[in-house]
């Protein structure tokens, strides 16, 4: 039987079309702005199109076994600009030597590192992360405000193996061991440490005694076995555990014996809050951080902003 | 991928040649890996490394064995790989479920690291769906086993000696034709894929599951380890059969925090 060309058309004008094999019931996927339709096609009614449509949500397909199409694992595209100012992909280049590595995962915790650690004169901007869920997309500009999703990468202009990340958006199960490879894979990782910052809801806190009594928000730390300095507060007791990102990164150092070290941070406040921004104070002492903090009253003052420009949103009362 | 936790000079620790490997399925009321648990807290097996895979969800918390301050400090990840030698015996614990679309490769990484690593034999622990078993499955013991042809050789005469209920297989279109007949596991997450994988590549595999359904499954685990048991002889069997089991102390709290005083 000849190949058959097959030519779909869709509202918005947007098209796909397929080569079908020549034996037996196949699948043909096109899509609308919102939806994909897939068309199981039996070989009795090749000429007349379809036999069934199914619904399938947005995202990458990919033709796996059986002719059947696959939703891929959503990619997320790590963006440089390490050397000379024009954007590479990721791993074009030899990895770049990296002594310090300081990740804020969550609003609340990268407006931390914004407000107490980044300033515009000692850092400078050299990565940002690309990528798309159910939750959040994430574009390749730098110029974000707090409230925004943005992955973004900064280096400190007078050490450059200090690096900070700030990770506001939801990295999906799916993306974040895509996430692990594209942003370590770039890094030397002799002599690294790695500090992770992030927040959790208190509720998720497991305790004899009620979630409702504990003083809140407090810092929990996890460290790797490599880790052998200091940590700021008690360590997560057990049955506690620790998800997502966060996870996916002390994983990562625990297998590779990369000493790391998570500040997780239980609050019950989801947005933006200064309480649970200062609660990461301790941290300001570690030997980590201690040689990168900036000027208090500098820090004070991007707090009240911060907390301006996230109150704006907040006004639907008046 | 299984990686070493020391990487100098430990490599005997890593060398699993004629062990038996034993791992839970993530499966109904989560009864093969709260089984595993069991296994590894009583006999105070050694972590000797990771299963590092982009197929299980991230998870990590500090050790889920720890018995004393000193020992609690170690954190564990998603996916680890426990031996104790003198009972040749090497145990994978996982402890988060699968990521979507990643059963296949999961499976493709475990068997060939079962054949490189040169395992005798696995034992998969796995639970079912009590809710799906027939009029015949309601009566008498809820716990079944599956042996690949290769381990069927070697101990299913055994099997016949302990008295042991093989998994029947179910109408491959039941109330239409009832002469074509598969092995169906329903909830019992990559047991059914990982069974035909192992019997169509030659590796000795044995099933041991339980039905049941969520909700407090820790007497679940305990009928599973003791149906082990039974076969392996990990401990003495005595009988008073759930006193011989050591519960890990990360067991606590499985039902939620405490109550708030206010509440009454």
């Amino acid at each position: 039987m000849p190949e058959l060309l097959l030519q779909t058309e869709a509202k918005e004008g947007r098209r796909a079309s397929h080569r079908l094999p020549a034996s037996g019931r196949c699948c043909i996927l096109c899509h609308t702005a919102l939806t994909h339709y897939l068309f199981v096609v039996s070989p009795e009614s090749r000429e007349k199109v379809l036999a069934s449509v199914f619904q399938y949500p947005r995202g990458n397909y990919r033709l796996g076994d059986r002719n059947a199409f696959i939703l891929s694992a959503k990619e997320i595209d790590v963006l440089w600009t390490l050397k000379s100012g024009a954007s590479t992909e990721s791993s074009a280049d030899e990895p770049f030597v990296c002594s310090k590595f300081i990740v804020a995962i969550g609003h609340n915790a990268a407006a931390f590192l914004s407000s107490f650690i980044l300033d515009s004169v000692c850092w400078e901007v050299v990565g940002v992360v690309k990528l798309w869920n159910e939750w959040c997309r994430t574009s390749n500009t730098t110029n974000v405000l707090p409230t925004d999703s943005f992955c973004l990468f900064y280096r400190l202009i007078s050490d450059p193996t200090v690096l900070l990340c700030q990770c506001s958006c939801y990295v999906a199960e799916d993306q974040q061991f895509q996430w692990l490879e594209k942003v370590f894979g770039c890094m030397r990782k002799e002599d690294l440490q790695v500090t992770v910052l992030s927040t959790c809801p208190v509720a998720d806190y497991k305790t004899q005694e009620s979630t409702l009594t504990l003083p809140s928000p407090f810092l929990k730390a996890l460290k790797t076995k490599e880790f052998k300095e200091e940590v700021c507060c008690p360590l997560l007791e057990q049955p506690n555990i620790v998800r997502d990102l966060p996870a996916a990164v002390l994983s990562y150092c625990q297998v590779w014996q990369i000493p790391a070290v998570l500040y997780q941070c239980y609050t019950d406040v989801i947005k933006l809050d200064t309480v649970t921004i200062e609660a990461f104070k301790p941290l300001l002492s570690s030997k980590i951080l201690k040689s990168l903090v900036k000027d208090v009253s500098e820090s004070t003052k991007i707090l009240k902003k911060l907390l301006t420009t996230n109150e704006t949103h907040n006004n639907i009362y008046i | 991928m299984f990686v070493p936790c020391d990487r100098g000079g430990g490599s005997a620790s890593s060398d699993f040649k004629g062990f038996t490997l034993l791992m839970p399925a993530v499966s109904v009321g989560n009864v093969g890996q709260l089984a595993t648990d069991l296994v590894i807290s009583t006999l105070n097996m050694t972590k000797v490394g990771y299963f590092y895979t982009d197929c299980l969800v991230p998870m990590v918390g500090n050790n889920p064995y720890a018995t004393a301050e000193e020992n609690s400090m170690e954190l564990s990840i998603n996916a680890e790989v426990y031996s104790l030698p003198s009972k040749k015996l090497v145990v994978l614990q996982i402890r988060s479920p699968f990521i979507k679309n990643k059963y296949r490769p999961f499976c493709e990484t475990l068997l060939s690291w079962v054949k490189s690593s040169k395992c005798a034999r696995v034992v998969l622990l796995s639970s079912s769906h009590a809710y799906q078993r027939d009029d015949e499955q309601l009566l008498g013991t809820p716990l079944r086993y599956l042996l690949t042809p290769d381990l069927e050789k070697a101990v299913g005469g055994l099997m016949q000696e302990l008295n042991w209920k093989e998994m029947e297989k179910v109408a491959a279109y039941p109330g239409i034709n009832d002469t074509e007949k598969v092995l169906h596991i329903p909830g019992g997450g990559i047991t059914k894929l990982l069974f035909t994988e192992s019997c169509s590549r030659g590796i000795q595999m044995a099933v041991l599951l339980k039905f049941c359904s969520e909700g407090d499954n820790i007497p679940d685990a305990f009928a599973l380890v003791n149906y082990l048991n039974e076969w392996l002889q990990l401990v003495k069997s005595e009988v008073n059969t759930s006193s011989q089991w050591k519960i890990p102390s990360s067991w606590r709290l499985l039902f939620g925090n405490g109550l708030p005083p206010a509440l009454f």
